[in-house]
């Protein structure tokens, strides 16, 4: 295979993992912002300082994944993005709200900050169903029509739900006591939102596309494919299991967080199959919309160096950050 | 309204609201490892006072700029395509470059920075901060360096409409490069000076002293008046780089439309665009050709011979002249005011009311030269995207205007708000006491648990 064929599926690889980390990552710390209203002050900080130091880095993952779509594959970007323009710009209010929310609700006259908290929990609930929607519009290949368009309009509903659930299991581990209970509380309450979610997305990318149908529904493949839904109802089963007080106030806390990651893990998995090797499902493969093979090359040796560095220091800074959140306080 | 004009306008208000934030993070990142380092060797109650205090600007500031940043990282894509079609090659590995080795590394260590104390040791700390000031400046570095090449591209061919590198060190390097990134960091570096002098003289007029206020005076003041002269020399040298090699940008910052020997250095004018002349000229005889040429007749080209490829008069020529303005104005107003300090025992307090509440007023001065630079650099290269190769019409997207005008008014109502919220919070946090208790170790509990 030359480099021109290669690079490409590499770029697709990297940029696809990207999301998906974005996905988990931000996902919690969205997922905890949508929790907010439901808590008392108190509560509240606690919720904030669990996310407080990683929200940031967390969401650099959404401009390496976007930035490698508009560097390695243009084409696409100006598609998707076209078609996108508007939840697009709900989704960077939503961003923005939430991001400055961080250190307004702190740092304002006590007066505004019962605002701030607000804005907190709306830029976090406009972020993640605009990505729902986008999600949705993506996996039906940004077709036009009234089904397709119901269809987003469920995701949008059905991802915000899938964050708070993956934002509660992660208040499960990082938090403790009352706030833990409740935490436990919240994630069951998701978590028929979630599978239902994972069932549509499932059942509609192979009805939207004949591609996608083919490429599920023949033999053998079924058959060597039918671990990855199987595996995912498990773990969606297994989170379900261990989100009870006796598995949240043992050392086992960080095991319905790790479940629920995993069923994101195969949803994404799932999908880059189905889509592969499009990026635009029918309508543009990444060969047709890569860029020049000499700016992959230089931008593939700059990923090659500091990809591995970043995600060294990112395992550092969650490792500081460790065990249940502290009250944030400046060093 | 036409699409082109609207997506300029939404991009213009995108990157002027964005570009206050990092103009601060950058030369503020630096100056919090250098209280922290002074308090680490004195153990002067002020110099960890200023730290406190100045990190939670850091934060605030920090949160703003990457915020905004984001919504820059789609609109490269979404109001420019074309742009990404035929310059991706260059732009793409520039701008990644930033995200790999600045945004992430800025990101992950500021948690460290701002709550990792307790955490780690000091050193650790120290590292963190440190790594934070770098990653900003590394992202000034990368976008500047495309900024710049957009202005003098070199280092490429064009092949089909499209660009091909042929040297990276020349696309990085390219004429303007080294010019733009001293201009621009000197340009941090004097924002922060003045925010800093601004909001400490505040803090004496409202009376609220607190002992970061002393220390934070006195630095800011030291490095505003250091900064400001060398600005002038990089400034001057900037300019003649642009002289060689964007001469219709310098003839609309002067206000020459006609090639002349002797040119003069107009103070005021109204520059016509349909008569192509001047109104109500007042300047100082032969002083463009002394300042551009370092002669009293050398020759200026004028905006004649660029008729249709230059950029509007008007916006380059007055912004210019307000950054130019603003900076003599900070010359003044720093070196009068460190003279006074000194002669007062360097005693805040001392300083006679009005320098205070010039001082008070400047804390702005720093944002208003910048965007008005800005503003002349980037108006300046119009009307094009890519300087003489490719003009800004050839690459604006298809997006409906009214999908453009809708989320121009979003942001412009949402940016607007977050200025207000900024400026009001800012000068609500250094009227507070700050807290100077230590902080305790923390241990992280429910051991083998990881994150």
């Amino acid at each position: 295979m030359s480099l021109a064929e290669w690079l490409p599926v590499v770029f697709l690889a990297l940029m696809g993992t990207s999301m998906l980390v974005y996905v988990v990552l931000d996902g919690y710390d969205l997922g905890v912002g949508m929790l907010l209203p439901n808590a008392d002050a108190a509560e509240r900080d606690t919720m904030i300082a669990s996310i407080g130091p990683f929200w940031d880095a967390n969401e650099t993952w959404l401009v390496l994944g976007v930035g490698i779509l508009l560097i390695a594959f243009p084409r696409a970007h100006g598609m998707v993005l076209g078609a996108l323009y508007l939840p697009v710009a709900l989704m960077l209010v939503g961003l923005v709200l939430r991001g400055v929310a961080f250190d307004f609700r702190v740092k304002a006259q006590d007066r505004w900050k019962p605002l701030w908290n607000r804005a907190f929990f709306a830029g976090s609930l406009m972020a993640a169903a605009a990505q729902g929607w986008m999600l949705g519009r993506y996996v039906t290949g940004l077709q036009d029509g009234w089904v397709s368009t119901a269809f987003a309009a469920v995701i949008a509903v059905l991802l915000p739900a899938a964050y708070v659930l993956l934002g509660a299991c992660w208040l499960v581990l990082k938090t403790e006591g009352a706030l833990q209970r409740r935490a436990v509380g919240w994630a069951r309450t998701a978590w028929p939102a979630v599978a239902v979610g994972m069932a549509l997305i499932s059942l509609a990318t192979p009805l939207a596309s004949e591609t996608v149908r083919a490429r599920w529904f023949a033999m053998p493949e079924f058959i060597a494919l039918l671990p990855i839904p199987l595996v995912t109802v498990a773990a969606l089963l297994g989170a379900r299991a261990t989100l009870e007080p006796r598995t949240a106030e043992s050392r086992w806390c960080w095991v319905p967080f790790a479940l629920v990651v995993l069923v994101f893990v195969l949803g994404a998995v799932g999908l880059a199959y189905s889509l592969f090797p499009y990026v635009v499902i029918d309508r543009l493969t990444i060969w047709e919309a890569a860029s020049a093979t000499e700016a992959l090359v230089v931008i593939a040796v700059g990923c090659a160096i500091t990809v591995p560095v970043i995600a060294g220091y990112t395992v550092f800074s969650y490792r500081v950050f460790r065990g249940k959140a502290s009250p944030l306080d400046y060093a | 309204m036409d699409a082109l004009l609207m997506a300029r306008m939404q991009f213009a208000a995108n990157i002027t609201f964005h570009i206050l934030f990092p103009s601060i993070t950058i030369a503020l990142g630096w100056s919090l490892l250098f209280f922290r380092l002074r308090w680490l060797k004195t153990r002067d109650i002020g110099w960890l006072a200023a730290y406190r205090f100045w990190t939670k600007v850091f934060a605030l500031t920090f949160a703003l700029g990457v915020v905004s940043g984001i919504v820059m990282s789609f609109q490269f894509g979404t109001n420019w395509p074309g742009f990404m079609e035929r310059a991706g090659n260059v732009a793409g590995p520039l701008l990644g470059y930033e995200v790999l080795t600045a945004f992430f590394l800025e990101a992950t260590f500021l948690g460290i920075m701002l709550f990792g104390h307790g955490r780690v040791g000091e050193r650790a700390h120290l590292i963190a901060t440190a790594l934070v000031a770098f990653g900003t400046t590394m992202s000034a570095f990368w976008i500047l360096a495309l900024n710049s090449w957009m202005q003098t591209p070199d280092g490429v061919v064009l092949r089909d409409g499209q660009f091909f590198v042929t040297s990276w060190f020349d696309v990085v390097f390219n004429p303007s490069f080294p010019y733009r990134l001293v201009h621009v960091l000197l340009a941090s570096g004097l924002t922060v000076a003045f925010l800093i002098a601004g909001v400490s003289a505040w803090q004496v007029l409202s009376k609220h002293e607190n002992p970061s206020t002393r220390p934070a005076l006195r630095f800011a003041l030291t490095l505003g008046a250091v900064l400001m002269p060398v600005q002038i020399i990089a400034g001057d040298l900037h300019g003649l780089n642009t002289l060689e090699h964007q001469p219709a940008k310098v003839a609309a910052m002067e206000g020459i439309w006609k090639t002349e020997r002797g040119a003069p250095l107009l103070l005021f004018a109204l520059p016509d665009e349909a008569a192509r002349e001047n109104r109500f000229e007042l300047g100082i005889p032969k002083g463009a050709s002394l300042i551009l040429k370092h002669d009293p007749d050398g020759e200026i080209r004028g905006l004649d011979e660029f008729e249709g490829r230059h950029p509007p008069v008007a916006p380059v020529f007055w912004a210019f002249r307000i950054m130019v303005g603003t900076g003599m104005a900070m010359l003044v107003a720093s070196w009068v005011a460190l003279w006074l300090l000194r002669r007062r025992g360097w005693s805040p307090a001392g300083l006679p009311r009005p320098v205070l509440w010039s001082l008070a007023a400047m804390a702005p001065s720093g944002w208003i030269a910048t965007v008005a630079g800005w503003y002349v650099t980037e108006i300046g290269r119009q009307p094009y995207i890519v300087y003489g190769l490719l003009r800004v019409d050839e690459v604006a997207a298809s997006v409906p205007p009214a999908h453009v005008a809708f989320t121009l008014a979003l942001y412009v109502v949402l940016y607007t708000a977050l200025l207000v919220a900024y400026v009001s919070v800012v000068k609500h946090m250094a009227e507070k006491p700050v807290d100077l208790s230590p902080r305790p170790a923390v241990r992280p509990t429910s051991a083998g648990v990881t994150t």
